[in-house]
């Protein structure tokens, strides 16, 4: 009985200190409570990435003076890769939302009170008066706009806000009175919200000039019909005006800047792919994919060349990796995501492509999780689907090396006996960091891979 | 001699006064071996019923209830208003021995069966359906193929009013053959136990009771500044009749009327908005419950919302202009926006219907249209005294707004009426919302529990369960729903059970019999329930509750309320 009142006794004083050693570590840092005094506890920004600086409030789960339990969700945050629910640590009620949703905060800052009994919300509010004008001032720089597109439009939609006007920007809809609203039935609201289009970019056909549902659905499909289901690029942009990155499209910006320190050389090759093909065809009714086999593929031709699963992570030293996990671009709605196929070399392909599946749809929604997409080791890009037969890719910082591969297109060759055929080839390109990767190294992989890719009977096992 | 309410067509008497003669023909009376009013089935004079029922007129007669020679009342019983509650009252009345007479100035059954309860759930019946054919993802779940559904607006209204019709004619039936005497009239008090009514253009009749019941019911609340048309902008009494249905239609108030007329709409194809004064949508459900209801019942159905707003001016729509709703903060009074809407339901409350009662003659002040009563359902003066022989059941007198709680105080007061004192335990009445899924509950809410909880000084416990958790929840693919009991972990009583989920409305009464009769949780964690049924739900709440008293009886004894 004793024993187990000591261990209740010491459960809270050990969370805290596993707490404190997991901040002060690396990776993902949930929710650190420090101030005891007064009951009432900051619920903090997380990190959920190494490089996540900032995160956008996208929904509260919880409103103020609402009664939480530990381990509920109070927040969904959307970080530079994806949003995350993040759970409260504590029981208590929901005091004072610092942030509500819709803005951004710095990692690490407040974003919530939490007071332990319902006596204590007046007092956390009170508090929060405080908090709100500091915060007011970091999240008004954080969106680096310099202009807002349409100033007058009400709070458009939460991520991201790609704004999929008909065609031009037409003049107001008669049912939005001088710019100012818009009447929009309650269905027509929740499909803008949630196909992402802007209602006052949209001419109203029910009675009195209001939105329907069918005018929202109408002009959600006029782009996307045009658009590529792959689309990396948005065809339909809003001409002559300025649009601050999303969250996502920052953290683009900011890996392809910081690749600029690295020394980088690209070395090309083509592989002949008829064996890939047919051995595609004969298995591609079991869930398998072609991104899997070239990821598997590129594995497997990692495990004899582990240099190229190298990186260089301080500029000084070799960081050889102990797991082959292959990112694979993937463009989604509005930015670039690479989920990561861990440990790749390990798995075999039915397998890898379910997992792939999987990743796939989380990422379309949303919902990985930081080492879903950033523990890879080796990345792949494909943008052979477009017809693209040759590009290079930039090397995303801390991994050693990025393969671009090209489309497979049957190709004029001369073979070895003096003759002239056709065969299905395919160039890839791929960039390294020169400083752990030297070009011999790159070269013996590259061919390793295609003998790989020529010969795949060790694909399937 | 006077012959009691059980007469047969041979005995029919001629009583005093002109109340009868109008009343019931000799040919009509039918002898009905049914004490409820259901079926209404008439059975022949010579049915073995009959015999019995003859049995007990007898005995009725025997204990002198019939006024015989005792202050010469034309009644034992007079009850003004014939809905749930005079009906209920009147019933229970007759088997008691009581003579009695029902006075109703427009429809028998009143609200309830007119413009309430019967034609909403036939409206709610058909939602329902519509709803689950028209979810493909649901249909599908279960293997199922359904082509294109639709619905017909005239003959789904007409289900309803024939519904009500014929619930109608059941009711007057079941009171007619017990020979309750019904007085059509409006009417009023005119002083100790003395009564009048009549209709307009005939003349009036003034009859004398020894006992008088107020059951004169309520009417929807309208608010100034909104304009009925009863087309494009009405109450619940219009939108029952189902005579269009609006692509988008406001309803103003987010209470239990509201939240089924929302469900109503919705499978019917309107899309709707609510407006609500409080901060809070479904103000008066337990919170978490109403959070929930908020994730199944109007997150993922075309509806959206304005909370902490009056409705300040609603002009009905004409010359092809759509309905238009001012909003204002509820706080601030200022301008919020303007709704332009097809259609607006008024669901923000009901008011007591208690004008032309003629209560000033008896010095009876009416509370914002109620009528003040104690805990025995006696009115009480200006003053503060009981009236003698004067009680007012049901919605008039506001203490439950509900048809069960008014048939319920009519029962307790004619076992006062008989001789035995009765105190009706509110806290023991279900209620229930019969949206889809449904949602139904019994005593306190968790902040009310614990608000008494801190006041008397006793510790509160909650349990929880998921339908998901339920068998035979899972098997129909209707596992949204959860159900949660408060209860006092040192003497085992139950405070309040909620349910929202598949047959909410029809699973609760467990619950609310266990308050009524004092069951506590330890000794009903043992009874057994039907598997696969979703009355296990309550089962696991049952047995998830911690009870600290040693069980050491096994007699059920009532906990003190």
């Amino acid at each position: 009985m004793a024993g187990l009142l000591h261990l209740n006794s010491t459960l809270l004083p050990s969370a805290s200190l596993l707490l404190r050693n997991r901040s002060g570590g690396q990776a993902v840092r949930r929710r650190r409570a420090c101030r005891v005094e007064a009951k009432i506890r900051e619920i903090f920004m997380p990190a959920l990435s190494s490089t996540m600086t900032e995160g956008k409030i996208v929904a509260w789960n919880a409103a103020e003076g609402d009664r939480l339990a530990k381990g509920d969700p109070v927040v969904v945050v959307e970080s530079d890769k994806a949003d995350m629910d993040v759970e409260t640590f504590y029981d208590g009620f929901l005091a004072a939302v610092l942030v509500p949703a819709g803005e951004s905060a710095p990692v690490g800052s407040a974003i919530a009170l939490l007071a332990e009994s319902e006596d204590e919300i007046p007092l956390a509010q009170s508090q929060a008066a405080s908090f709100s004008s500091s915060s007011s001032s970091s999240s008004s720089s954080s969106p680096p706009a310099p202009q807002e597109t349409a100033a007058q439009e009400a709070s458009p939609p939460p991520p991201p806000p790609a704004p999929v006007a008909v065609s031009a920007p037409a003049p107001p809809s008669p049912a939005a009175q001088g710019g100012a609203r818009v009447v929009a039935s309650p269905y027509a609201k929740k499909l803008a919200k949630e196909l992402s289009v802007d209602l006052f970019s949209i001419t109203g056909s029910g009675p009195a000039g209001r939105v329907v549902a069918k005018d929202v659905e109408a002009a959600a499909a006029a782009p996307a019909k045009k658009a590529v289901p792959v689309a990396a690029a948005r065809p339909d942009v809003p001409l002559g005006s300025t649009v601050p990155f999303t969250t996502m499209q920052g953290a683009v910006s900011k890996n392809m800047l910081e690749s600029l320190a690295v020394p980088t050389f690209r070395v090309g090759y083509t592989i002949t792919t008829g064996a890939l093909d047919d051995l595609y065809k004969k298995i591609k009714g079991k869930g398998v994919t072609m991104t899997a086999l070239l990821a598997k593929a590129t594995a497997m031709a990692l495990v004899q060349h582990p240099v190229v699963n190298s990186s260089c992570r301080d500029g000084q030293s070799f960081t050889y990796n102990s797991s082959i996990n292959i990112a694979v671009a993937v463009a989604i709605d509005g930015g670039l995501i690479t989920p990561v196929l861990q440990d790749a070399d390990k798995l075999d392909i039915y397998t890898l492509s379910r997992k792939w599946k999987e990743l796939v749809d989380k990422a379309r929604a949303k919902q990985l999780q930081p080492q879903e997409y950033n523990s890879g080791t080796f990345t792949l890009s494909n943008l052979g689907m477009f017809g693209v037969d040759r590009f290079d890719a930039i090397l995303p910082p801390g991994t050693g090396a990025i393969m671009a591969v090209g489309a497979s297109q049957p190709t004029v060759v001369g073979t070895k006996d003096g003759r002239i055929g056709i065969k299905n080839q395919m160039q890839v390109n791929v960039t390294a960091d020169h400083r752990v990767i030297y070009g011999s190294d790159l070269a013996a992989f590259l061919q390793t891979l295609s003998k790989i890719i020529e010969d795949p009977k060790d694909l399937t096992f | 001699m006077f012959s009691t309410a059980m007469s047969f067509s041979t005995t029919a008497a001629v009583v005093g006064g002109t109340a009868r003669s109008d009343a019931i023909r000799p040919a009509d009376l039918r002898f009905c071996g049914l004490r409820r009013e259901a079926f209404g089935l008439r059975l022949l004079r010579s049915s073995p019923q009959a015999a019995a029922a003859k049995r007990m007129v007898l005995a009725a007669e025997a204990t002198g209830n019939g006024a015989a020679g005792s202050g010469g009342f034309d009644y034992d019983l007079v009850i003004i208003g014939a809905g749930v509650g005079g009906h209920g009252a009147a019933l229970h009345a007759v088997e008691k021995g009581l003579k009695t007479a029902i006075i109703e100035g427009d429809v028998v059954g009143g609200t309830c069966v007119n413009r309430g309860c019967v034609p909403s759930k036939a409206l709610l019946a058909v939602s329902g359906r519509m709803r689950e054919l028209q979810d493909e993802h649901h249909m599908k779940s279960l293997g199922l193929q359904v082509s294109s559904s639709g619905y017909d607006r005239q003959s789904v209204a007409d289900h309803a009013n024939n519904l009500a019709s014929k619930i109608r004619s059941n009711l007057t039936n079941s009171m007619k053959s017990l020979g309750v005497d019904i007085l059509t009239g409006f009417g009023t008090v005119v002083g100790k136990q003395k009564v009048r009514y009549g209709k307009v253009g005939f003349p009036d009749n003034e009859i004398t009771a020894r006992n008088i019941i107020i059951a004169t019911g309520s009417v929807p609340f309208v608010p100034k500044g909104i304009e009925i048309d009863g087309k494009t902008v009405f109450t619940s009494d219009h939108a029952l009749k189902l005579e269009s249905v609006p692509d988008w239609i406001a309803i103003v108030g987010s209470g239990y009327i509201g939240l089924e007329f929302s469900d109503v709409y919705t499978a019917l194809g309107s899309e709707v908005t609510f407006v609500e004064a409080l901060d809070q949508l479904m103000p008066g459900f337990d919170p978490e419950i109403a959070k929930l209801a908020q994730r199944i019942l109007i997150n993922p159905r075309k509806i959206d919302y304005h909370t902490g707003v009056f409705a300040s001016k609603i002009t009905p729509a004409k010359d092809g202009k759509p309905v238009l709703i001012e909003l204002i903060d509820a706080k601030t009074k200022e301008h919020k926006e303007t709704l332009e809407v097809d259609a607006a339901l008024i669901a923000t409350g009901r008011a007591p219907f208690t004008k032309g009662l003629g209560l000033e003659n008896i010095n009876v002040v009416t509370q914002r249209g109620f009528i003040p009563v104690d805990e025995r359902m006696q009115v009480t003066d200006a003053d503060g005294n009981v009236v003698p022989n004067l009680y007012c059941i049901g919605d008039a007198n506001g203490k439950l707004m509900l048809a069960h709680a008014a048939s319920a105080q009519g029962i307790s007061v004619v076992e006062q009426i008989s001789g035995k004192d009765n105190v009706l335990n509110h806290l023991s009445i279900p209620a229930a919302c019969f949206t889809h899924p449904e949602i139904s509950m019994v005593g306190l809410t968790e902040p009310q529990a614990r608000e008494q909880a801190d006041q008397e000084g006793f510790e509160i416990s909650v349990v929880k369960t998921s339908f998901k958790a339920n068998t035979k929840a899972l098997a129909e693919n209707e596992g949204d729903g959860i159900a949660k009991m408060i209860y006092r972990p040192d003497t085992g009583e139950i405070l309040g059970v909620h349910i929202l989920g598949l047959h909410a409305a029809d699973l609760i009464h467990e619950a609310s019999n266990a308050i009524a009769l004092g069951t506590r949780v330890q000794d009903i964690k043992l009874v057994v329930h039907a598997h696969p049924t979703l009355s296990e739900v309550l089962d696991e709440l049952f047995k998830a509750a911690k009870v600290n008293t040693a069980v050491s009886h096994s007699v059920i004894e009532p906990v003190a309320a």
